[in-house]
């Protein structure tokens, strides 16, 4: 496969391409004209925090209410690497060489191979792997893989604006996909019509794609690659090659509506005797340029057109054209809004290149069921969305190395929506995107940079046993910092950018360097402190009068949440004092507070029915789960109200973890009858969100947690903390009475909101109805900031 | 038929009534593509025009000049007299102006009556480049004297009208391009609605492809694909209904543009010679190219083009490409994209018959096969590309000499189709 004219590229970086490829379950290659794509599975380790309900069994100190371990655990990792097809053959060589080592070899030895490549290729793969390889057709391939990234990865599709703020502006992850039209743009271009999973049909083409850009490119430019031809097309300037309206008119042409700038003929200045010295020559520059966007704007027509006459409304693009280059999304996206005069929307996807390799994957996968589970993109593990535009030329250049990532975890459990929501199709988790609001995004970055060596110090510290566990945590520190810098550069390269997202990176690049749950330990010295201080604190609270306790309650829940080791300002308090649940009280924003509905929610529990079942999503270990949450949910089962508290699946910071809250219930037990009671008739029951964040995303909650909600038809959804309410969730609205509590422990944020540090947020809000939502939800619109 | 056409403009209607209509015909049009335009010959009436008569077509890439030379010089007053014989030496008297410019001699039209006047209709064309030399030239030579004004069409009536009225002294008389185009094809509808217009009978066979007559007698509604320098396609449901539902860039200026880049050669015509004697295959990835055969799931013939210039990425292929085959790629990879658009655009438009007109289309029929052939492979044969007679010996339909005559006092327009 060597040619002479890629002598000088450097090679295929295979060790670093091809993680854990020793541990491959299963193969599947797309090989395309230009670009090759290996997927496959594999077994990943990973760290995982066990607790136990025996501290004498394993000796450990008295008074300890449970013992925590780390365990090695293995998860389901989807790989997809793509690189030029220039190097298959490195690639199955190195494949092979580690298969042959590896003890556990392909499972069955047949592997899907597709794309263009496929019949081409058959006899080099088959012959190099000593497999039998099994031909899937490309274009079900590519349905099916955009089916699967569209229902699975957050923040997939997007659409481009240039000069808009922000220019990309990501989808969600959408239930409801169908109908679209996708279309490929590869060497040539498909143009399908998806309406389900199983009924889609290739409704047209056109030849002029990637490889009329490339090839044509190469014999109008001296360019040969690819991305080198996009490079000098973003240099360029059309003008001097494309005959516009004006060059003929003089001006617009008003008659026909059409702008002084629109393009008459394409490369109609070319035309003219190459003798002709009395005009400069072209520049390379301006004519790949004038290239690119004769060959977008013609897939953008033909793509519109087709829209039309299908009645679809969603155009998305797939293949290895637009390489996220937003001079070609401009011009597709210009294209398409001028057509169709908006009414068509142009979409573009992260993972374009990867579509037909995933689709292949889980075509050989079917018997497995992928179906079954939820999957989520490891962001630690795949590379982003490159944008030539906000790069300088150096960080191009390392950015553009020979291949790139995609990763995909298998989730232990299906994760689905959250039915108490009002509309999930339009629910977007976040308060604040920072790709729009540029100094939050300035703000929030620098403050995870900051935080990130904290971080680091205490991964070091949780493995101290671990003789490499400086050395990993320091990896950690610099891939992530890294990380931070190329988001500085370009915001949109791993989906939206969020405070939940930043928090999900850090926790990623955690797990990637086998770290896990970081304040173990901590969270257990604090559990059993606010243990000691429980039965107290519900003495206490059992002499108040009503009203007087409902508001000492809801005081204990806003104290509790003050115990955020994830906040800089609080963590510097309680690293060097002692500090109670009095001393939060006290530090408590006076009222009214900031978002005060505390009235309302008084006169809703005392003058009414009680609510049949309340939802909890509760927040950090220690004193606000045990003194404040506990206690505020024993007063609504007291109440008669049903309760579900809902604990984080994996570890975060410092909140509590399902399987620590299941060992705390049973502790709580012992002190509080009421209690025992309840958890003994399932009238409170511990469950696990499905979440791993201090955030919450309410469209992917643990399915088993969504059954429990409908069975026993909650009509109430308490969210607290910081990040469940604030970063996240502040604008979500519910189809029943919700509770947003948390208090603002960060002096940044609490000036935006026009607060101090310390603000109180007790957000009280009825129920509502879809037709009342649009005129309700333009006051909640609002950004925090203009509060 | 000539002098009928002109009587039959000429007992229109009056002067007034036609400016009217013009102008309301102008005000329609600025706000828009949809709005209905009146588009009938009709319209314009005739009086007597003073001599000599121009008419221009200034296109992108050409411009073309009409030409009325009255057979006898005799019948006028001594100052028209003078200016007709200084035209005749300088015009008539070449074949050849300048570099570029040229008199397609065998275009010549002899004994047409227009205005009640006989004469010979003269056809010139040049390179739009050219456009300042053109007017040096008419300034040299006096031209502003000749004539009150010119009647112009194309997008270059607009772009030079002030350098005209500025060096030249010469005002142009700016006609709708569209409506020119319609207009045209009206004419024809009109007078020659049995022999004008053809198609292609097995287009996708190079061997039985035959040409066909077809009968234009109730041509609506109907699709025109106009191709110049881009592409304009209208949809036309009666004599006074139309509007422009779509266009390209990717038209003959694209062809040109890119042959010239890509062959090094110097002429429209040097790049149509070029592409009829190459094979796109060569250039072109198929369908059997990247499967190995037919892509049959999908109903994609080997033979498909899979992907236009897609051997060009192999360097050893590009190295060994003939100019021959590059221009011949060119010209399959535009007229395939312009077919694939028109197809949808009548879809869309629910409009069966599509008739391609436009100045990419002189020289020889191969641009029109390939069209006939796009047309048929996009619409599984559903659809057929009509020809018009004119368009194979013609500059283009679209310029119809429009004739402007303004006299003391007395403003009148007259319009009227030439066919060529």
């Amino acid at each position: 496969m060597a040619h002479k004219s890629y002598a000088k590229s450097i090679d295929l970086p295979t060790e670093k391409a091809f993680h854990n490829i020793c541990n491959a379950k299963r193969f599947a290659i797309d090989i395309g004209g230009s670009l090759a794509k290996v997927a496959y599975s594999s077994l990943v380790k990973k760290k995982s925090t066990m607790v136990f309900d025996e501290p004498e069994s394993y000796g450990s100190n008295k008074g300890a209410i449970y013992n925590v371990s780390e365990t090695d655990q293995e998860c389901v990792r989807l790989h997809f690497v793509k690189f030029e097809t220039k190097y298959i053959e490195t690639c199955l060589d190195f494949i092979q060489a580690n298969l042959i080592q590896s003890k556990e070899c392909m499972v069955n030895k047949v592997i899907k191979v597709t794309g263009g490549g496929a019949y081409k290729y058959t006899d080099l793969v088959s012959g190099k792997l000593g497999v039998q390889v099994d031909k899937e057709d490309e274009i079900e391939c590519l349905i099916e893989g955009c089916n699967f990234l569209l229902k699975n990865i957050p923040d997939e599709a997007f659409s481009y604006m240039r000069h808009g703020n922000p220019e990309y502006r990501f989808q969600g992850v959408d239930s409801d996909i169908f109908p679209y039209l996708l279309v490929n743009i590869g060497s040539g271009v498909s143009l399908c019509k998806v309406e389900s999973e199983s009924k889609f049909e290739r409704i047209g083409g056109t030849s002029m794609g990637g490889g009329t850009f490339w090839g044509m490119g190469s014999l109008l430019t001296s360019a040969r690659e690819f991305d080198e031809l996009l490079e000098l097309a973003e240099q360029g300037d059309h003008k001097s090659v494309d005959m516009l309206v004006k060059d003929i008119y003089g001006g617009n042409y008003g008659a026909i509506g059409l702008g002084a700038d629109v393009i008459a003929s394409s490369f109609g200045k070319a035309a003219r005797s190459p003798r002709d010295t009395s005009v400069q020559q072209f520049k390379k520059e301006d004519v790949a340029r004038s290239l690119l966007l004769c060959i977008s704007n013609d897939i953008g027509q033909i793509a519109y057109l087709q829209a039309k006459l299908h009645g679809v409304k969603k155009i998305y693009f797939g293949g290895f054209f637009i390489r996220g280059h937003p001079f070609t999304m401009h011009t597709m996206t210009f294209a398409i809004n001028f057509w169709s005069k908006g009414e068509i929307q142009a979409l573009f996807l992260r993972h374009e290149g990867y579509l037909c390799a995933i689709g292949a994957f889980l075509k050989g996968m079917e018997e497995e069921d992928a179906e079954r589970y939820s999957w989520g993109e490891n962001l630690a593990g795949s590379s982003g969305l490159q944008s030539p535009k906000h790069t300088s030329a150096s960080y191009m250049q390392k950015m553009s190395m020979d291949f790139a990532m995609l990763e995909i975890n298998r989730l232990d459990r299906p994760l689905l929506p959250c039915p108490l929501l009002l509309d999930v199709s339009s629910y977007l988790p976040d308060t604040v995107d920072l790709m729009q609001d540029g100094d939050a995004r300035e703000y929030w970055l620098s403050c995870f940079a900051d935080s990130a060596h904290k971080t680091r110090d205490l991964a070091a510290k949780s493995q101290l046993h671990e003789p490499d566990a400086e050395e990993r945590a320091n990896l950690f520190l610099e891939k992530y910092l890294d990380r931070l810098q190329s988001l500085k550069q370009n915001p949109g390269a791993f989906g939206s950018l969020t405070v939940r997202n930043l928090l999900d990176t850090s926790t990623h690049f955690l797990e990637e360097s086998q770290f896990t749950d970081t304040f173990s330990q901590q969270k257990q010295i604090e559990n059993e402190q606010a243990l000691q201080q429980l039965a107290s604190r519900l003495k206490y609270l059992d002499g108040l009068e009503p009203a007087q306790r409902h508001l000492e309650l809801a005081m204990g829940v806003l104290a509790g949440n003050v115990f955020d080791w994830g906040a800089k300002e609080i963590r510097e308090i309680l690293e060097v004092q002692e500090f109670g649940l009095q001393d939060a009280q006290a530090k408590l924003q006076k009222r009214p507070w900031l978002f005060d509905d505390f009235d309302a929610w008084l006169d809703r529990l005392t003058n009414r029915q009680p609510y049949r079942c309340a939802v909890i999503f509760c927040d950090n270990s220690g004193v606000d789960i045990i003194l404040g949450i506990l206690p505020f949910a024993r007063q609504l089962l007291l109440m008669g109200t049903n309760v579900i508290l809902c604990a984080n699946s994996h570890p975060s910071l410092n909140d509590v973890v399902y399987t620590e809250m299941l060992l705390i219930a049973k502790k709580v037990s012992e002190v509080c009858p009421v209690l025992r009671q309840a958890l003994e008739q399932e009238r409170f029951r511990i469950m696990e969100s499905g979440q791993a964040s201090p955030c919450l995303d309410l469209r992917l909650i643990d399915e088993a947690l969504v059954v429990a909600i409908k069975e026993l038809e909650a009509d109430l959804i308490v969210i607290e903390g910081m990040g469940r309410a604030v970063h996240t969730n502040f604008h979500a609205a519910f189809a029943c009475d919700s509770l947003k509590a948390a208090v603002i422990k960060n002096k940044w944020l609490a000036n935006r909101f026009g607060g101090e540090m310390f603000s109180v947020m007790f957000k009280y809000e009825r129920a509502r109805c879809i037709s009342s939502s649009s005129s309700s939800s333009a006051s909640l619109t609002s950004s925090p900031g203009k509060r | 038929m000539a002098e009928k056409a002109v009587n039959g403009f000429a007992d229109d209607s009056s002067s007034d009534k036609s400016l009217k209509k013009h102008a309301t015909g102008d005000g329609a049009t600025v706000n828009g593509i949809e709005k209905v335009r009146n588009g009938s010959p009709d319209s314009f009436c005739d009086i007597r025009p003073s001599m000599p008569l121009f008419g221009m077509d200034i296109g992108g890439t050409l411009t073309k000049l009409v030409y009325f030379e009255p057979a006898n010089f005799d019948e006028f007053d001594l100052e028209e007299k003078e200016t007709l014989q200084t035209i005749h030496r300088y015009l008539i008297g070449n074949v050849a102006y300048g570099k570029s410019g040229i008199r397609d001699v065998h275009l010549e039209m002899e004994n047409q009556t227009i205005c009640g006047r006989t004469g010979k209709i003269h056809f010139i064309r040049f390179p739009t480049s050219q456009m300042l030399s053109f007017i040096e030239l008419a300034k040299s030579k006096n031209f502003s004297g000749l004539a009150s004004g010119i009647c112009a069409t194309g997008g270059g009536a607009y772009m030079f009208e002030e350098i005209f009225a500025k060096e030249v002294l010469l005002q142009l008389h700016k006609y709708d391009e569209m409506d020119c185009l319609l207009k045209g094809i009206h004419y024809i509808d009109r007078y020659n609605p049995f022999s004008e217009c053809y198609f292609f009978r097995n287009p996708r066979d190079t061997e039985l492809c035959k040409k066909m007559p077809f009968d234009f007698r109730n041509p609506y509604p109907y699709l025109v694909v106009n191709i110049g320098s881009g592409v304009s396609i209208l949809a036309v449901r009666s004599k006074t209904d139309y509007s422009r539902v779509s266009g390209t860039s990717l038209g003959g200026g694209t062809f040109l543009g890119l042959c010239c880049l890509l062959t090094g050669c110097e002429t429209f015509e040097e790049a149509i010679e070029l592409a009829s004697q190459g094979d796109s295959k060569n250039i072109d990835k198929l369908v059997r190219d990247i499967y190995g055969g037919d892509y049959s799931k999908f109903g994609l013939a080997g033979e498909t083009v899979a992907c236009s210039f897609g051997h060009m990425m192999s360097k050893e292929k590009r190295d060994t490409s003939s100019r021959e085959d590059l221009a011949r790629a060119t010209l399959v990879t535009l007229t395939n994209n312009i077919g694939s658009i028109a197809r949808m655009c009548a879809k869309t438009e629910k409009i069966e018959r599509v008739v391609f007109v436009g100045n990419f289309l002189r020289v020889n029929e191969i641009s029109m096969k390939l069209l006939a052939y796009a047309m048929d492979f996009w619409s599984n044969g559903s659809l057929k590309a009509l020809f018009l007679e004119h368009e194979v010996r013609n500059y283009n339909l679209c310029f119809l000499c429009t004739v402007i005559v303004l006299r003391k006092r007395v403003t009148a327009s007259i319009l009227f189709s030439v066919l060529v």
